[in-house]
């Protein structure tokens, strides 16, 4: 066995790629050659360790010290005063927004400490392309347990008990799932599991399989034996290369060690996984275009029932669940399913990841229980909205979701409450928005999106939603009419009752949402031809505040359609007819003498 | 891996590997890096604590370093941080350092002649 004093662990998830950090790691590999640490000292490359906005990150063991936003000049101090001294390196040590003093290590960060990682367990802590890290984290233990000392039904007992619901959306029991299909005559039966993830603003799925492939291959292999399977397949989108990559890495080493293929644990069971790679179409993530897609035709819908687990895969029996529900069965069938049930609420056990985008201090990815406070994931862990501005609401959900208001922000995040309010729980994409932001504008933006991604092959979400979106365009551009949210609703319902899947059913949520918590602002735009948010371009106008401005000059010398005239050092005047609303005045300006109406 | 025991022996093997990172170490050693200890011939009794922990396959132990500790002509000072309890060898060079990890990290015994009288 190799010993190293020290364990320097490089997040390399998508955030810290963008930030560039594999240059770090170089340097840092580099400063320690140069040190002559080479021996004492491991650098581990991880996956995602979820505060993303503070990349490139690196986390030192045994002291759990936490530096972020480093630059590859910063490692020769890390080396040279942590590693080698044992010293601080102060500067490159996290200060939490609005504080002065600094957290040292990773367990005093509110970011790290009020999360409870269950799916995220190996995520960042790991080296995702060693089977050995997994193992020596109890890796393949809960299948040697399954395989050794329970029987299918025992399986499949123990996560109806865990109360596990589905996390690919619809929230659908997973021990029930399972059940049904181990039910269901037909033979051979097969295991699916969804990694299509298409919402845009989600990466758990991806980052999951980045950090902790394994987790989902033993789950799958549980799962297999449960409903008496030998074949499992994973259908990833193709713009998650590296995920590809790991899960190839992962399957080659499992099969190398005995833990995929013939006669695992000598017990007799069998079960081998393959790779499918889709196009990234949203709709392929939708269970049975997916299959279709498996099987090598057009990843288009069909009606349900039948339902997977009765005529899936070749119309066979097949259980497909997500991602991050995959990575949950391990854990559970180690720690029972009592322990499990007692994380979460009545009817959301356990815990369940967010990825946090938009106006929030903390962007990346966190896990917390179910039934966690908005407030306590928007605030405490997401350390708030940037710059003072207010918090407006919050879209879950993606497209198949909608928004809540700031007067909601004491809900407890599970299943049923978000229903309540309108939206979802959804794969778990939370973006956050502050008060300069459009509802209507990003009710539309889903809206566009579900309409480009529709498939076609049902009349109500081909031409519906197309038409819904030209209404939406005509309010954000000022031509909204009497009448456009009337029909607008009655659209609505007509698509949800008779489209033929999900996308469709659920594409008019977003706007429906934004009309429940936010009508007001369509109405503003609609009679009053304003944009409450100040956003819609077409609907605003600039102004100099005379009394504000100093007359520098400054954003007359860069507006590009010469719309600002003035004399030196006397207020200038914006040409409303000239202007083309390109807010480039406003963000010169250093007296904040430019406003929006 | 043919049996469930195979992948528990292999787990044990490789969990020292990685309990550095589960941060759920008894016991720290805790060698000063100033310049001084360095100096000194720190960095020597540091590469022996860790061969020597390492070629006896001791589990559990968080090897760290600290700056001066205020002792400059005792350097090289070593450590260890048991529960509540910590002793400081003082003049540790590796000879020393190679009793220390055997007779008390492995056998319980503190050496006393080689401490820090005051503590
Ligand atoms: C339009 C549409 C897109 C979907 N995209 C995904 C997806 O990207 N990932 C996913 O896991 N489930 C997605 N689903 C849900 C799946 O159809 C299915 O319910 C899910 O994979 C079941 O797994 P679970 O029970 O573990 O949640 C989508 C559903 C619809 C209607
Ligand atoms: S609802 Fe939309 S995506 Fe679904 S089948 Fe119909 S056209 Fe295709
Ligand atoms: S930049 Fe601001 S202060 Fe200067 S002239 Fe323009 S509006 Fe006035
Ligand atoms: S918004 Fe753009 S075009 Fe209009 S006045 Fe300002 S700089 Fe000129």
């Amino acid at each position: 066995m190799s010993m190293y004093r020290s364990h320097v662990l490089v997040c390399a998830g998508a955030g810290c790629i963008s930030s560039d950090c594999k240059a770090v790691q170089s340097a840092l590999i580099a400063n320690i050659q140069a040190q002559g640490l080479k021996d004492e000292i491991k650098v581990v490359e991880t996956g995602c360790m979820g505060p993303c906005d503070l990349g490139p990150v690196v986390l030192i063991f045994p002291d759990g010290v936490f530096y972020r936003k480093l630059k590859p000049e910063d490692t020769a101090d890390i080396v040279t005063e942590h590693l080698l001294k044992g010293k601080l390196v102060d500067r490159l040590l996290h200060r939490p927004t609005g504080k002065s003093e600094q957290v040292a290590t990773f367990d005093r960060m509110e970011f790290f400490k009020r999360q409870t990682r269950v799916t995220l367990r190996n995520t960042g802590l790991i080296n995702p392309e060693s089977i050995e890290e997994y193992i020596a984290r109890d890796g393949y233990q809960a299948l040697g347990k399954v395989l050794s000392k329970y029987s299918p039904e025992e399986v499949i007992s123990a996560i109806k008990a865990s109360g596990l619901r589905g996390r690919g959306g619809a929230g659908f029991p997973t021990g029930l799932k399972w059940e049904f299909t181990a039910r269901a005559s037909g033979n051979p039966k097969y295991v699916v599991c969804n990694a299509d993830e298409g919402d845009p603003g989600a990466f758990m799925d991806r980052s999951i399989l980045e950090g902790d492939p394994h987790s989902v291959l033993e789950a799958m292999a549980i799962c297999g034996y449960a409903i008496g399977a030998e074949k499992g397949f994973i259908y990833v989108r193709a713009e998650y290369p590296l995920a590809v990559q790991r899960l190839e890495t992962a399957i080659g080493k499992c099969l190398e060690y005995g833990l995929l293929g013939r006669n695992i644990f000598s017990t007799g069971f069998n079960f081998d996984i393959e790779i499918r790679v889709g196009a990234g179409a949203f709709v392929c993530g939708e269970e049975t275009a997916l299959l279709a897609s498996i099987e090598g035709r057009r990843g288009e819908p069909r009606p349900k029932p039948p339902f997977p687990a009765q005529e899936g895969l070749w119309g066979k029996p097949t259980v497909i669940n997500n991602v991050e529900t995959w990575a949950n069965i391990p854990p559970i069938i180690l720690n029972g399913p009592e322990w499990f049930s007692a994380i979460g609420t009545e009817n959301s056990k356990g815990t369940k990841v967010f990825a946090l985008a938009g106006k929030i201090n903390n962007t990346g990815l966190v896990e917390v229980p179910m039934g966690t406070p908005l407030k306590e994931i928007i605030y405490d862990i997401g350390g708030g909205i940037p710059n003072g501005k207010k918090f407006k609401a919050v879209q879950t959900g993606g497209p198949s979701g909608g928004c809540i208001p700031a007067e909601y922000l004491d809900t407890p995040v599970d299943y049923d409450s978000l229903v309540k309010l309108g939206t979802i729980m959804g794969s778990g994409g939370m973006i956050i928005v502050d008060e300069d932001t459009c509802m209507v504008d990003l009710a539309k933006f889903f809206l566009e999106f579900v309409q480009e991604e529709s498939c076609g092959k049902c009349a109500p979400c081909r031409i519906g939603t197309k038409r819904m979106l030209e209404i939406m365009e005509r309010i954000v551009e000022g031509n909204g009419k009497d009448g456009d949210i009337e029909l607008l609703e009655e659209l609505s319902q007509g698509i949800k009752s008779s489209a033929l899947c999900g996308l469709g059913q659920t594409a008019p949520n977003p706007v429906l949402s934004t009309l429940r918590h936010f009508r007001e602002e369509y109405i503003a735009h609609i009679k009053d031809k304003r944009c409450p948010a100040g956003a819609c371009q077409a609907l605003v106008t600039y102004y100099i505040d005379a009394r504000a401005c100093k007359g520098c000059g400054l954003c007359s010398k860069n507006c590009p359609a010469g719309a600002i005239s003035g004399e030196k050092k006397k207020p200038h005047v914006i040409d409303a007819g000239k202007c083309i609303k390109c807010g480039t005045c406003k963000d010169k300006c250093k007296f904040n003498s430019i406003f929006i109406l | 891996m043919r049996t469930l025991e195979d992948l528990n022996k292999l787990r044990d093997k490789l969990q020292a590997e990685i309990s550095i990172r589960e941060r759920k170490q008894e016991i720290t050693v805790n060698v000063s890096m100033g310049t001084c200890g360095i100096a000194a011939g720190a960095r020597e009794t540091m590469k022996t604590l860790i061969e020597e922990i390492s070629s006896k396959n001791i589990k559990d132990i968080a090897l760290t370093q600290t700056g001066c500790l205020g002792a400059c002509q005792q350097e090289p000072l070593v450590q260890i941080q048991k529960g509540g309890e910590k002793v400081t060898y003082i003049n540790v060079d590796q000879e020393k350092a190679r009793q220390i990890v055997n007779r008390h990290l492995l056998e319980g015994k503190v050496i006393e002649q080689w401490t820090k009288p005051e503590e």
